[in-house]
């Protein structure tokens, strides 16, 4: 990476951050839909039912509404929008912690088969996810900052097929997903492959945020045929980047949303909760607690606006600093916001009766995937300072 | 149009900002404002001959009725360019905008030209000893001389940036006797060159002198230099305020960004790169900067549904303790060289960074005024209550 320059760090010329009237129209119906769909009470009962899974709303969101088909392009069946549409989805879908594999779907696989896939594939698989079929990705390490320098997988060719074995020890929506892709070594090179369905084993997971859907998947030594395959002929990781950087600014999103959802929780139940003869949310320690997160939070949802609107333009380095970015605030501001709804709630903070838990448990399984907080500073500091020596 | 403008200052500011003017790159921004004053105001006459003063005024008034856009395209590349602190800020910025929208005929033609020209120099006068986050509190007297018609000022102003370079200076003073806060004042401007004004300055934490009390014993505001009416001070002083949009903080963000481009260049040399901490601090100070300045375009490009009204409340807080930080951030990257003076100009730049950023989360607001807007207005939590001490 290139040392700081002036360019690197004041670099970005102006644009126009202000949203759209269909752009807001998108956002303003998506918000109105689930604060209906996904209230508390759905959201406990998809809690309680323990799949991570709310495939009723799944099956409106994706099947009727069309939002998979938002960020895909025309040509594959998609509306053709951009970044920051799908941003403001996937704060919608965060604000009411909807269990939704939207993420792993809008955000993750399309933009990956977009990236690597070949042309047959896109108009097969983009359209199948344009229509709302469910789709994830299983990367050999959905905690690192880099999930393809992990592998998961192996594969060899076999006849006029493959063979591929392997594990992925946390797959999000694996059981939901009818598109499942694995991304693995073919010959010390990247390949990507689409899982028949039924291939492989896949058993769900408890988890602790119970409205992420987690999988575990095992191929032992699975045969493949060609056609399974959707790469052209080997990927590198640099291909892949602009689909793990959308999975990681989309979670960033959702991350932003749920901090606001939890936000207005605690906000609401301030306001009306009573001690020493005022509504504790006019103590001023209440207050300013409320506000600094409040900076916090404008400052990860501006980010996120700001790198979701030169997500298409800006060269590599920038893109990949800017979404390491959004997604470090992201965590941070997801995990301090719903510590301090737990605080701030009080004594009915820490019982399950009251929503911060949900959030809470939210933050901390979002802020593991794809790198946390420290790993994208440290990707960061990479650029600014070049790599870390010994000392 | 954008692209085109870029240029054109870019291109200006490398061709002006040259020879003699070369020693005021990077100087003369807050805590270093009463650097190279003659200079400084030298440099303000080539711009307004450039006619880069006041872009953002109408051209009636001898600007180039710039869009809120193409301000911030001016601002980023003066910034970029290194151009030094604005000696008319107060001018251009505050009292000007607050004329044209306020003043009389009168006033227009005496005041503007000057300020466009670089050739007058304003003050602001509103912080008093007993009056800084209690704004209304102020006890400065103006009492009005039937004889004349003018109204004669005591009391004292404080933290008034630049006074001793300034040639006049807007006032609010407290018009009705026995009235209490934002009732009963008055908006004067005032020659500060006339008996009975005294200005002492104020040495700040960095050693400088950018501030100064102003001492007003029976000092003359002309009649025909009321602004608004009497007892419609508060309005229009806040109405000033309103101004003050923060256009000039995307030129202040392109300081941010030299002086992390510093820290990270020193952290380069000195091994400070290597030092785990350290780099967590380079790089969420990135990320912190990178936001602020997609936040000042959503919240300057002021969406008319006022959408970004929540994160405009947020902004000043923000930029001033990141800034704050960022000071204390170049200090742990220089270690004990930053004890020392040295010959190496970027130290005492940094040192100086240091020390006066503690000044930002004060000034235009403190910390817990900001966070108590941010919560009345942006959250709708309840008030303070008002205490009755006086």
């Amino acid at each position: 990476m290139q040392p700081a320059n002036d360019q690197r760090i004041d670099s970005g010329n102006g644009m126009d951050l202000v949203f759209s009237d269909d752009q807001k129209m998108i956002r303003d119906e998506a918000t109105r839909f689930l604060a209906d769909r996904s209230s508390s009470e759905r959201v406990r009962q998809i809690v309680q039912a323990a799949q991570g899974l709310d495939a009723e709303l799944w099956a409106t969101v994706a099947g009727e509404l069309g939002w998979c088909a938002m960020a895909i392009s025309e040509e594959f069946g998609g509306l053709g929008l951009g970044m920051s549409e799908q941003m403001l989805l996937m704060e919608a879908a965060g604000l009411r912690l909807a269990a939704l594999p939207l993420w792993s779907t809008a955000c993750m696989a399309a933009p990956l088969i977009a990236a690597v896939g070949v042309d047959a594939a896109k108009a097969k698989l983009l359209r199948r996810i344009a229509g709302g079929e469910a789709a994830s990705v299983a990367w050999g390490n959905i905690g690192a900052v880099d999930p393809l320098a992990h592998d998961g997988f192996e594969a060899r060719a076999d006849g006029g097929g493959y063979v591929i074995a392997g594990r992925a020890a946390q797959v999000t929506d694996l059981l939901a997903a009818g598109i499942v892709l694995v991304p693995a070594r073919l010959d010390g090179e990247l390949a990507l492959f689409c899982l028949p369905a039924e291939a492989g084993e896949r058993r769900l997971l408890a988890t602790l945020d119970g409205t992420r859907q987690i999988g575990e998947l095992t191929l032992d030594a699975v045969s493949l045929p060609a056609s399974a395959r959707i790469d052209a002929a080997g990927f590198d990781a640099a291909a892949a980047r602009p689909a793990i950087e959308s999975a990681m600014l989309g979670l960033a999103a959702e991350q932003v949303g749920a901090a606001r959802g939890v936000m207005d929780i605690t906000l609401n139940y301030i306001a009306g909760r009573v001690q020493f003869g005022r509504a504790i949310a006019s103590f001023q320690a209440v207050k300013h607690r409320c506000a600094l997160l409040e900076v916090d939070f404008s400052e990860a949802r501006s980010l996120i606006y700001g790198a979701a609107a030169s997500f298409a333009t800006a060269t590599p380095d920038e893109r990949r600093s800017e979404v390491a970015a959004s997604r470090a605030l992201a965590s941070a501001l997801l995990y301090r916001t719903s510590e301090e709804a737990i605080q701030l709630h009080g004594g009915v903070g820490f019982t399950w009766e009251y929503d911060p838990h949900l959030y809470f448990k939210r933050a901390q399984a979002a802020s593991s995937l794809f790198g946390a907080p420290h790993a994208h500073l440290e990707l960061i500091a990479d650029g600014l300072l070049g790599a870390k020596g010994p000392r | 149009m954008s692209d085109a403008l870029r240029t054109e200052v870019r291109d200006w500011m490398e061709t002006n900002l040259a020879g003699r003017f070369e020693p005021l790159r990077h100087r003369g921004n807050a805590g270093d404002g009463d650097a190279l004053p003659e200079l400084r105001k030298e440099w303000e006459r080539v711009l307004a001959d450039g006619r880069w003063t006041c872009p953002g005024w109408p051209k009636e008034w001898g600007g180039r009725g710039l869009s809120v856009a193409e301000q911030i395209v001016f601002q980023e590349e003066y910034g970029r360019a290194g151009g030094p602190g604005r000696m008319g800020h107060i001018g251009e910025g505050l009292i000007g905008p607050t004329l044209i929208a306020f003043g009389t005929n009168d006033q227009k033609e005496r005041f503007l030209a000057g300020i466009r020209a670089g050739t007058e120099y304003w003050c602001q006068g509103y912080s008093e000893p007993g009056a800084g986050s209690d704004l209304a509190n102020i006890r400065t007297r103006a009492r009005f001389d039937p004889a004349s018609g003018d109204w004669l000022v005591s009391g004292q102003k404080v933290w008034t940036s630049l006074a001793h370079l300034s040639d006049w200076i807007f006032v609010l003073a407290r018009c009705e006797e026995g009235s209490v806060g934002r009732n009963g004042l008055i908006f004067l401007l005032m020659q500060l060159n006339q008996p009975g004004v005294e200005i002492q300055p104020i040495r700040q934490i960095g050693g400088g002198a950018e501030f100064n009390s102003v001492f007003f014993d029976g000092a003359r505001a002309r009649a025909a230099d009321i602004v608004g009416k009497p007892g419609e001070g508060w309005k229009i002083a806040m109405a000033l305020l309103g101004f003050e949009r923060g256009i000039s903080t995307l030129g202040q963000q392109m300081a941010f960004a030299q002086e992390l481009n510093l820290i990270c260049e020193i952290a380069r040399e000195n091994g400070a790169a290597h030092v785990p901490e350290l780099r967590l601090r380079v790089a969420r100070a990135w990320a912190g900067l990178r936001a602020m300045r997609y936040l000042a375009m959503r919240v300057l490009s002021g969406d008319p549904s006022g959408e970004t009204l929540r994160e405009t409340l947020g902004y000043k807080y923000h930029w001033s303790n990141w800034h704050r930080d960022l000071g204390k951030l170049a200090m742990d990257v220089l270690g004990p060289d930053a004890n020392v003076v040295s010959d190496d100009p970027r130290h005492e730049r940094l040192r100086q960074l240091f020390l006066f950023s503690r000044a930002d989360t004060i000034y235009g607001g403190t910390n817990e005024i900001q966070l108590n807007i941010i919560a009345e207005q942006g959250l709708a939590m309840p008030r303070e209550p008002r205490g009755n001490l006086s």
